[in-house]
């Protein structure tokens, strides 16, 4: 059911020119397909208030070419970039000793589980008193959200080495500097990387949900001006933006993470 | 056991020293923005047990524990559906990509507009959010069962239904757990901000409220309480999971 046998996949392959293309092809198909019944849907006034896909475009369009989505957009890239550089190096400074120390581990355990599961939100009004609704606020609130992940991606990354390799070192008497560089941080290198991966994309979120709650400058204040002023494809415009931007970070950190760790057993290919 | 004891022990330390250094450094605070602990707890005492909890914790909890379950149905659901066909799976995959890295927060003015300001809009927010991480790990789940499990399923002519749920939802549900686990850390942030922005109760609409109103003992005390509220669903959910997935570690020895 669920895998063809070789001989069945080769058979198939020259009525279309590689499984590849037919793959592709059957994806920009169903963004076609899905694109194609909102604009009907909506030209019908079946979607009530929803517009056209084609307004929501050239909405988004006008935006760009009108010049008014830079300042929302660099604001909001800006907060994101602050908060995420913000929550990897607190994550991974604070993340190696707790990891290499079993008993700091221990001690702290509680602790981390504790305040991962703060919601950061439950601390905007803190916030909003000591910073108003300035970038700051959004950036502490995202960097609060997101350093838990960084932090115990590198936890468990240190903690993750093994254990022949570390006596070999230890009984070779490896200086500190060269066990760090060679043995701890290739090992937490890919835990790190899915924990910066993931704080990239809680940063965005939250960052996003302040501006949205307490209408800080940025995309999510756009959204919310928009929604209340009744330009309603332009607030589309701005969602698309803020999904496009989920989607561009996370396809940089993919991007990244494939580039930086080729050496690693996970992101190498298994031949057959 | 002795070691449990001891462990517990050694994790209970730090945040008794946070606490008692919080409850000395506050005692004599006059600043504005940080009451006194002893203020805040006795707040808490007074608001939260339990004369508020079915007007503020009722409400979140009842979008939450519904928002999570309909997550859950739609995103097995669907999610064994693709993954057991790779061709629609990979069809469809660009455009659930969009709707996970789509932050739900954004779609919030939006659900407002179209359903209101009630119990089934934070439902819809939650779901929006929560089902993706549930949908795409049950998809990724079924397509990684093991082949020899397939051929022999295939072999011994399983009835389709013994298939799905005996042998490919098992074996994907550590996959799934995993993904309602993450869905719960969304849900928890869109519960929340759906009652900041658009609500008349819950505890977000409190806290930002008491802010508002500049009743800080009482806007502390919400925090607290949402991060006690926040830890404690985390603690059921991985009891849960515990549960379900005996068998699983079991096999792992």
């Amino acid at each position: 059911m669920a895998t063809l046998s070789p001989s069945v996949a080769l058979r198939s392959t020259p009525v279309f020119s590689s499984p590849r293309l037919r793959i592709g092809s059957a994806k920009v198909a169903f963004i076609v397909v899905l694109l194609a019944a909102w604009q009907l849907a909506a030209a019908s006034g079946n979607l009530g208030a929803v517009p056209e896909p084609t307004a929501v475009g050239a909405e988004l369009v006008g935006l760009f070419l009108s010049g008014t989505v830079w300042a929302p957009l660099a604001i909001t890239i800006a907060s994101w970039a602050l908060s995420f550089v913000l929550a990897s190096v607190i994550g991974i400074v604070v993340g190696f000793p707790l990891g290499a120390s079993r008993l700091a581990y221990r001690m702290s355990s509680f602790v981390l589980d504790f305040c991962r599961t703060i919601p950061a939100l439950a601390l905007v009004p803190l916030a909003v008193l000591m910073f108003g609704t300035s970038i700051q606020s959004t950036v502490l609130l995202a960097s609060f959200g997101a350093v838990w992940a960084v932090l115990l991606q590198t936890i468990y990354g240190v903690r993750d080495i093994d254990p022949i390799a570390r006596d070999t070192f230890r009984s070779y008497r490896v200086g500190r500097i060269d066990t760090a560089a060679r043995l701890v941080l290739p090992t937490a290198a890919p835990y790190i990387a899915t924990g910066l991966r993931l704080a990239a994309a809680i940063c965005l979120l939250l960052t996003l949900s302040v501006q949205i709650v307490i209408a800080a400058p940025g995309i999510g204040q756009e959204i919310v001006v928009t929604s209340l002023g009744g330009s309603v494809s332009k607030m589309y415009a701005y969602i698309v933006l803020a999904g496009i931007l989920g989607i561009a970070i996370n396809a940089v950190f993919v991007a990244l993470e494939r580039a930086s760790l080729s050496w690693h057993p996970s992101h190498r290919k298994v031949l057959p | 056991m002795t070691s449990r004891l001891s462990q517990v022990a050694l994790g209970l330390i730090v945040p008794i020293i946070l606490v008692t250094a919080w409850w000395f450094a506050s005692a004599s605070s006059t600043s504005f923005y940080f009451p006194p602990l002893a203020s805040i707890l006795s707040t808490f005492r007074e608001l939260w047990l339990f004369d508020l909890v079915p007007v503020h914790v009722a409400p979140s909890l009842t979008a939450i524990g519904i928002g999570l379950m309909v997550s859950i149905v739609i995103g097995i659901a669907v999610g064994t559906l693709l993954g057991l066909s790779p061709f629609v799976g990979a069809m469809v995959s660009p455009v659930l990509q969009f709707l996970r890295y789509l932050p739900a927060v954004a779609l919030l003015p939006l659900a407002i507009q179209l359903v209101g300001i009630g119990l089934e809009m934070r439902v819809l927010i939650i779901v929006l959010g929560a089902v993706w991480p549930i949908l795409l790990n049950t998809m990724d789940g079924v397509r990684s069962m093991h082949p020899s499990i397939v051929d022999v399923a295939r072999s011994t002519r399983v009835a389709p239904l013994d298939w799905i749920f005996r042998l490919v939802l098992p074996a994907a549900s550590p996959q799934i757990f995993a993904g309602i686990r993450a869905s719960l850390a969304v849900a928890i942030v869109l519960m929340v901000a759906s009652e900041l922005l658009g609500s008349s109760s819950g505890m977000g609409y409190f806290i930002l409220e008491s802010q508002r109103q500049f009743s800080l003992p009482e806007m502390w005390s919400g925090m607290i309480l949402l991060g006690i509220i926040g830890y404690l669903l985390n603690v059921i959910l991985s009891l849960i999971e515990h549960r379900v997935l005996a068998w699983h570690r079991l096999s792992r020895g």
